[in-house]
């Protein structure tokens, strides 16, 4: 069968199955491209539904991954609103939520994560938010207004962000963290004790060690949030930001390997070679840490994305990166260079007190395995092209600022 | 609308009318030209969106402010050049009717 007559399906229309139909046509993919989403616009990028969305600074045009015409000059078709709600493997079909089904010969399953719920009582309040969505963000939007009261119950990077987001916009901010520390499951002590002072100094308010135990409320909206030793927190607006799960379960009834994510291969391949699973939804090797794991991330919903356009077009797929993260949080950038698996030291670079540094994390034997910088981007660069090397550092040379990046990364 | 040309590092030429406004990264991207990614969506966090600058419109353009975000970030960024740009940092103007730039090898 020629290309111009294969259909390819992309479940999900997120940044990584958007990107997916946008790779394939730069690649030169000439047959039948549909891409099914939930959501009732084009695709999109998340990121700044915590940052530039909420505060209003980015236009609905700075949002959109393409404009909406480049999908009908590009001969994508859109099928917006609409939920893959089944896989038949056998008939190479998926089933819709419109109760219609759609063949394919290839199908990109890009289905991402959903926000963890908290199994509480008051969950199903109004003004107990999440944020996945543009439509989760404006309606965030709408209570952050001077003097308007925000929980945030989880202290990630949503979290961080949308408080700091909050505060430009006047807002009173609440940090509701159950670990000892903010960032628990996602940086270091040191990290997580910059970012907790720093938002300190901006006027949030941070509980550690703080249960959450109901989500009280009035008239059927939110009014507090409870606390297991007995204190209630009063406020406008609840944002829950704990976690995220993966979509897997199509893949699951479909009989595809799950582990947290669905199961592919370094070309995004899952072991049904006419179906292949990007971005958030995955669980992917991750060759310079010799393990899988699930990436909640854009540079690895585009890499992925990368993979498969590559792989289905007969092409070579890409050397795989160094994962990488971002954050952006008042005036501070912060920048993640890889993975800190199975390290021993953490050595600082730079002044933590002046909000310019990185953390370089070591193995026992001096490898760098990941790099986090705060307002330092040489350090995050020449930190990726260091990790991607598997190069070994001491103490003494990172610690050393009359030794450039450039040096240390050579 | 500034017309600009985006040529890719094979030599295919893409000349592009793009709005005053958006930047020269967005307009390769709006019209999915391959070779640059923008990974960051124009952040300047990330440095996949390098471009060669054409040398008659390096006086127009400039180079990025020593010690700013995009010079470190384009101080490790593949292939660099002396007239390397991140072409999220450029916002379309009048003034950039028929500029022409020329895309890296890679972006990664």
């Amino acid at each position: 069968m020629n290309q111009d007559s294969r259909h390819i399906v992309i479940a999900g229309a997120g940044h990584a199955g958007g990107s997916a139909a946008a790779m394939l046509r730069q690649l030169g993919w000439r047959g039948a491209i549909t891409l099914i989403g939930e959501e009732p616009i084009p695709p999109y990028q998340r990121p700044p539904l915590s940052k530039g969305w909420l505060t209003g600074e980015a236009t609905a045009a700075d949002l959109a991954l393409r404009p909406a015409k480049f999908y009908s000059d590009s001969t994508i078709e859109l099928r917006l609103a609409t939920r893959v709600t089944g896989i038949d493997r056998e008939a190479k079909t998926v089933a819709l939520s419109d109760g219609g089904t759609v063949a394919y010969d290839t199908l990109i399953l890009a289905l991402g994560a959903r926000a963890r719920r908290l199994p509480l009582p008051g969950v199903d309040l109004n003004g107990v938010l999440e944020l996945r969505s543009v439509a989760d963000s404006d309606r965030l939007k709408a209570t952050l207004r001077p003097g308007a009261r925000l929980a945030v119950i989880g202290g990630g990077y949503i979290g961080l962000e949308a408080a700091a987001s909050g505060r430009g916009l006047g807002a009173e901010v609440t940090i509701i963290e159950r670990e000892s520390r903010v960032l628990a499951r996602v940086a270091c002590p040191i990290l997580s004790d910059f970012f907790q002072a720093f938002h300190r100094g901006k006027g949030v308010a941070i509980e550690v060690n703080a249960d959450v135990s109901a989500l009280e409320g009035a008239g059927g909206r939110i009014t507090g949030v409870r606390l297991g030793d007995g204190r209630v927190m009063p406020c406008d607006a609840a944002l829950v930001g704990v976690g995220a799960v993966a979509n897997d379960e199509l893949a699951r009834e479909a009989g595809l390997t799950c582990q947290n994510g669905i199961s592919v291969d370094l070309a995004a391949r899952t072991a049904d070679p006419a179906i292949f699973a990007i971005g958030d939804c995955t669980s992917r090797p991750l060759p310079l840490y010799e393990r899988m794991g699930r990436l909640e991330s854009v540079p690895n919903a585009l890499e992925q994305a990368k993979q498969a356009a590559a792989t289905i077009c007969g092409k070579p797929a890409p050397t795989p990166e160094v994962p990488w993260f971002w954050s952006d949080q008042y005036d501070l950038r912060l920048q993640i260079a890889g993975i800190p698996f199975d390290t021993s030291e953490i050595v600082v670079r730079g002044d933590l007190d002046a909000a310019k540094f990185a953390l370089f994390h070591l193995t026992a034997d001096g490898t760098v395995q990941a790099v986090e910088a705060v307002n330092a981007a040489p350090e995050f660069m020449g930190g990726r092209r260091i990790i991607a090397r598997r190069k070994r550092l001491t103490r003494v040379q990172i610690e050393d600022m009359s030794i450039s990046v450039q040096q240390l990364a050579a | 609308m500034p017309r600009i040309t985006y040529i890719e590092h094979n030599g295919t030429e893409h000349p592009i009318d793009v709005p005053v406004g958006r930047s020269v990264m967005q307009g390769a991207v709006d019209n999915n030209v391959p070779g640059i990614d923008a990974d960051c969506g124009g952040e300047c966090a990330c440095a996949t969106c390098h471009v060669y600058i054409d040398a008659v419109w390096l006086g127009t353009i400039g180079l990025p402010v020593p010690g700013s975000q995009e010079a470190s970030m384009l101080s490790f960024a593949a292939v660099t050049q002396p007239d390397s740009r991140l072409s999220c940092q450029i916002k379309v103007t009048d003034a950039l009717d028929g500029l022409v730039l020329r895309m890296p090898e890679g972006q990664h």
